[in-house]
Order: C-alpha cells, then structure tokens, then sequence
C-alpha cells in the first residue's frame, strides 16, 4: 500500500518535473543530483576526503554561511514589525517581545548575529592553521577579510536598532572613534591643516563623524541610515561577496589540501 | 576561599594577568606536547571547574551572565578547543613528516568522495543541530531590552558592542586616532597582507606547527594575546568610568584611580634634565619623536642585519620585509606602551596636542 502511494508519487509527472534524479543509487546518479540542484551545485561533484573532514575545517566557513541565512530570514520577519523611527523603535521592540507570535525571532537574530561573529574569526583562524591563505588562494583571503570587516559592520549597524540605552550608547561609544580619524575627524591630527582662506574645512558638522552618523549627536537621522545600511545595503555587498568567495573556494581548486 | 579570590583579583590586574599570559603564551608554544594529547582535556576540565566553581561567586556572576557576554564566555571555551585540535593535528602530522611519512591530510587528498551524499549530508546535520542549538539558546536567554534611548543619561561604563571591546580597552593606553581608527585599520590591512609577505611554501593544506613556526607564533599572538584578551579585558574586567575589577570584585561606582600618569617630555626635561619644558612643540617632543623614529625606521634596518633574523630578509627580499617587520612593529606597540605605562605611568611618547598628534 505504502510502496504504491510512493509510486504513484514519485513517477507523478509534477514529482519528476521537479526532482530529474530521485534519490540517487548509482554513481551517475550522484553526479547528476549534484548538478541539477542550483544549491548543491555550489558543490563540485567530488570532493577530497582530506578536505571533507570535520577535524580540517571545523565546519566554520558552513557554520557562518548558514548563520547569515538565519540572519537573513529571521531579519525580514523582523523587518514586517520593525520601524526606524525614534517614536516607534523601541515600542516595536517591546510589541515583538510581548505581543508578536513565536517571540523569538528577536533572540535568534540577535544570538545568530553574535554567533556568526564568532564563526567568523573561527573560520579565518582555520585558514591559517592549515595555511590556506597560501597560493593560489591569497585574493580569497581577502575576500574573506572584507566578509569580516562586512559582518562587523553588519552587527554594528544592527546594535543601534532597539534604540534603547544598551543601544545608543555602544553606538555612541563607537562613533566617537570617527571623531578622531586624522585629516577628516574634527580632532583627528591633521584635520586643521584643511583649511580653506582660513576657515576650517573639518568641523563637528562635517566631520567623519557626522557623515556616520548623520548629525551631530545620534539621532532619527542616525537609525534610518543604520537601518537601510544594516537591512539592504550591507547584506547586498556581503551575499555578492559571499559568491564570489564560493565561486573562488572552486576555482582555487576545491578545499586546501596538500599538493 | 576569600583568601583565593583576593589572590586571582590581584592577580587579573592587567599588568600580572598580561604578563602571565605572556608566560602562558611562552609555555603552551614551547610545551605543546604536554597539553596537545591528554593534557589539554586536563586543562578543559580545569578550566571548566574553575569556571564553574567562579560561578557561585554572585559578582562573578552577575558579570558573565548578562545576556550579551554569554557569547563571549562561549568564545573563549571554542577559542581554546580549536587552537588545541590546531595544535594536536599539527604536531601529529609533524610527527609523521619527521618520520618521512606522508602527512594526515596527504594520505587522503588522493582519494575522492561522491559530495552526495557523504558530504551533503554532514551539511544537513550541522544544519539541524545549528538550528536546534540556536533555538534553545534564544528560548532560554531572552535579548536584552534596557530603558529607552535616551542621550542625557549615560549609563557608566559605557561600552561599545562587545567585538570592539579589545579596541575600547586599547584607549586605557592610546588617544582614540590610533586605537580607534589607525590600529585598527592596520589590522585589516595587515590580514590582507599575510598571503603575500608569507613566502613559506610549506603548510599549505594540512596543519603543522614545526614548518611554519614564526608565522604561528605571530598570528597567535596577535590574535590570541592581544585581540581575544583584550576582549575578555573589556568584556568582564572593566567596570564603571573603565575602572579596572577583578573577575570578583563588586563593580563600585565610587572606585576611584589616581591619574598620574606623565609624558615621556616631563620625565626628561623635568625630572631627568631638571629644567622647564621648552614651550615650542619640537624641542618639547624632540625625545620622543627621536624615539619613534628610531623604532619605525632604524630597527627594521637592525633587524635585516641580525644573524637569526638576516635569513628572513634574504629570503623574502626588502619590500617584504619591511612591510612585515612594519607591521609587526605596529604590533608590538601595544604591549611596549602597555609596559611603559605599568612600570613608568608613561601617558605619551609624543604628546602634540597643537595638532592631537598623540602617541
Ligand atoms: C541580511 C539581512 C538582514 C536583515 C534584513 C536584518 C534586519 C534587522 C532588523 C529589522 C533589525 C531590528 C530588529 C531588532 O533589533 O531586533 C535587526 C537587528 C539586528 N541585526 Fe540584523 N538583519 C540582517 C542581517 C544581519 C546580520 C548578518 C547580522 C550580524 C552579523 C545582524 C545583526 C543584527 C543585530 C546585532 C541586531 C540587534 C538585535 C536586537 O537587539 O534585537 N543582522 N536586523
Ligand atoms: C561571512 C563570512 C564568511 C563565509 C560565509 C565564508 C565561507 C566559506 C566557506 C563555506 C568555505 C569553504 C571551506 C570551509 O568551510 O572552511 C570558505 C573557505 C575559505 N575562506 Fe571563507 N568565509 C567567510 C569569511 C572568511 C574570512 C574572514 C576569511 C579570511 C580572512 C576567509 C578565507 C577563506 C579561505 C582562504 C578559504 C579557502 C580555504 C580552503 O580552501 O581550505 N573566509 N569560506
């Protein structure tokens, strides 16, 4: 009974319009389910037995994609509820801890954010260890760097967002540094060198800082250029980047292995 | 106990705790033998009771079981696992080498795996285990929601979010341009730079420790030393107006530190050369300049000819060189200002507040 409804199922022309392969019991097979899938095909269609070890890569590049997809998802939800302005924020907040269904969209986001950070630094410090930075994969090292500097940014950008005391402060703790940037932060060395017929060029309302955060203390101005950095810009730049880090990981060879 | 608590209070001040690690640091890299292989599950479970034991401690407590440092306190126990895994299959394989034999990961990079479904599988797993772990994470700890925003009440301390805390506590020693936006950029700059100053062939694809000594000893101090401590630092040791607390310490607002700290100009016109300071910038700051200049520029060209240090700049040629022992030096700089400031309350080396050139 069960194996005829599976039958009927699986040689169902809507079945076999979606799924070419079934699942796989040869070796062709497992080639062409490797191929004929957008996602798997990330993957080429072999892999190095070195390299598939969990002991060699800790799973920590995987471990930070998939964070990023949570992040991403859970950040959509977030984004129906959320709204940027300084009367509603913090209210949104409260309303997503108390009233919204399934209340822990807010912890996921912010727990996965967190643990992607970490995944982060743990991936790039098993590069090192097994020296994958080396030729002929120094550009995809950097590529990775930029992905760090991208999901540090990102988190930054997100902090702001509940727009509570936690938030405004760690905020304003951190773009006080901009304050300080030489030639283009108000006290920053340098900056009095730019001056124009004896005005100066760099001062608190057109300094690193203001153009950061959009005014001269943290402010509406501020969230909303966090928002849209946080919810379209940087994601946009990072899952392009991401791409290219995959694409690079394949055309590098596939995973480091010695040669 | 209290007696035990004093002792590691006293002793988390960061001029011992940083000088500890320093030793630690010199230990785990000379004696790895001794914690890759059982010693390093003596040391988790070490660790662990520790840990544990602290808990009951309500200060303790109170610090590490805020909701955004509970990730942190993850951090260092992965921290720790993956640089012993690191290490233990390093020196496994250099074990194998020095017996001629073909590395862990050599032995297997010939033979290939259908992706599917070895590998789509391990995928799935994680994925399913990462999610369930995230779930009853965000089930048990609830996302901090403090007091709305508001800018005329600052809460004391004020901290950046908790990745930027090692450059927070770099300010203890720093003027915000350098650890707030030189020091930092550098580092970024520096990761970018490793693939192309590192001219070691060796290591590539397999871990090791003895072919790629120098550059593991670095990138672990840099990133275990300097940046994961400095967060633990920031993250459970600093408390109000940034005052320093030890792990069992009541975090007092009251707490007050003496600020004595003195120039590198004052000690030498005024206590060492009893005259006035000079009040022109240069002359004032001529010492220190003078300083400066010798450990950017002339040390490089010391280095390049020391005995040990000359194969280095054979093998990877001047512009490599100098870029890495640049680099390096910017480093370094942070632990010898740190020193400076313990053993002299040395504030600046250079202290040219006429253009907020601080160093
Ligand atoms: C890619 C798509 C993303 C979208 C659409 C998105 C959207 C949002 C929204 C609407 C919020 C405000 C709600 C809230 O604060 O709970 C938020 C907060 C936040 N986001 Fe994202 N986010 C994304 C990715 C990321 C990533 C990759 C990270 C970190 C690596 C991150 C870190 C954070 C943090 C730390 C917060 C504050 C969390 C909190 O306190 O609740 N986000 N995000
Ligand atoms: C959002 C951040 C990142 C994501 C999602 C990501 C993802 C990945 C994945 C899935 C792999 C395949 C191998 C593995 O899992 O270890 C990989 C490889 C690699 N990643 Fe990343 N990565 C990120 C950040 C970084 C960073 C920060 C670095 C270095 C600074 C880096 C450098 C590399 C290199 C060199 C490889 C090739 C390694 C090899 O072939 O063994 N990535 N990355």
């Amino acid at each position: 009974m069960l194996k005829k409804i599976q039958k009927s199922v699986t040689q169902s022309q809507v079945w076999k319009s979606i799924f070419r392969v079934g699942i796989p019991t040869d070796n062709r097979k497992r080639a062409l389910a490797m191929l004929g899938n957008v996602v798997l095909h990330l993957h080429p269609i072999k892999v190095k037995k070195s390299g598939l070890r969990m002991s060699y890569t800790w799973c920590m590049g995987g471990t930070a994609f998939f964070l990023f997809l949570v992040e991403t998802i859970t950040g959509l939800l977030l984004m129906f509820y959320y709204r940027p302005t300084v009367e509603y924020a913090y209210f949104d907040m409260v309303d997503l801890r108390e009233v919204a269904a399934f209340g822990i969209m807010r912890e996921l986001h912010r727990w996965g954010a967190h643990a992607m950070v970490i995944a982060v630094w743990l991936h790039m410090f098993r590069v090192f260890m097994t020296g994958s930075y080396k030729p002929p994969r120094e550009f995809n090292w950097n590529v990775g760097v930029v992905l760090l500097v991208l999901t540090l940014l990102l988190s930054f950008t997100g902090y702001l967002l509940p727009w509570d005391q936690l938030a405004i402060w760690a905020i304003t703790v951190g773009s006080n540094m901009a304050r300080a940037t030489p030639l283009v932060g108000t006290e920053g060395p340098g900056s009095a060198l730019l001056q124009l017929g004896g005005r100066k060029l760099i001062h608190v309302g057109s300094d690193a800082r203001f153009a950061l955060i959009a005014g001269r203390t943290i402010g509406g101005g501020t969230l909303i250029r966090f928002y849209v950095l946080h919810c379209v810009g940087i994601p946009f730049i990072a899952a392009f980047l991401i791409a290219v880090h995959f694409w690079r990981v394949r055309k590098d060879g596939g995973i480091s292995g010695p040669v | 106990m209290e007696a035990i608590k004093d002792l590691i209070n006293f002793l988390s001040y960061p001029k011992w705790s940083f000088t500890l690690s320093l030793v630690v640091f010199f230990l785990l890299v000379r004696s790895k033998k001794l914690w890759t292989r059982r010693g390093g599950l003596i040391m988790l479970v070490a660790a662990v009771t520790l840990f544990s034991l602290s808990l009951l401690d309500p200060n303790f407590r109170s610090v590490v079981a805020k909701p955004d440092n509970v990730p942190i306190v993850m951090m260092v126990f992965l921290v720790g696992f993956f640089l012993w895994l690191a290490l233990y299959k390093g020196i496994r394989n250099d074990e194998l080498i020095e017996r001629g034999e073909p590395t862990f990961e050599k032995s297997e990079v010939e033979d290939k795996i259908f992706t599917w479904p070895d590998l789509v599988f391990i995928e799935f797993i994680c994925m399913i285990l990462l999610m369930v772990g995230l779930v009853v994470w965000s089930i048990l700890l609830r996302a901090p929601l403090e007091e709305p925003a508001n800018l005329a009440v600052a809460p004391n301390p004020s901290k950046a979010p908790w990745y930027f805390l090692g450059l927070q506590e770099m300010l203890v020693y720093f003027d915000p341009w350098l650890a707030g936006v030189v020091l930092p950029g550098l580092i970024v700059v520096g990761l970018m730079a490793i693939p192309y100053i590192d001219t070691n062939p060796k290591g590539n694809g397999y871990y090791t420790f003895k072919e790629r000594k120098t550059e593991i000893i670095l990138f672990l101090f840099g990133f275990l030393v300097l940046w994961c401590q400095m967060i633990v630092i920031g993250t459970f040791l600093r408390g109000p107006n940034w005052n320093f607390f030890g792990p069992f310490e009541f975090w007092d607002v009251e707490k007050i530190e003496p600020l004595v700290n003195v120039d590198l100009s004052e000690i030498i016109w005024i206590k060492v050369l009893g005259v006035g300071l000079p009040s022109h910038w240069l002359p004032r700051e001529i010492f220190g300049i003078i300083l400066l200049a010798l450990y950017f520029f002339a040390l490089p060209i010391v280095f390049s000819k020391t005995r040990g240090l000359r194969r280095y700049y054979e093998k990877m040629g001047p512009p490599r060189f100098y870029t890495g022992v640049g680099l390096f030096l910017m480093m370094m700089l942070l632990p010898i200002k740190m020193y400076f400031r313990w053993a002299l309350n040395l504030k600046y080396f250079v202290h040219i507040q006429e253009f907020f050139f601080n160093v």
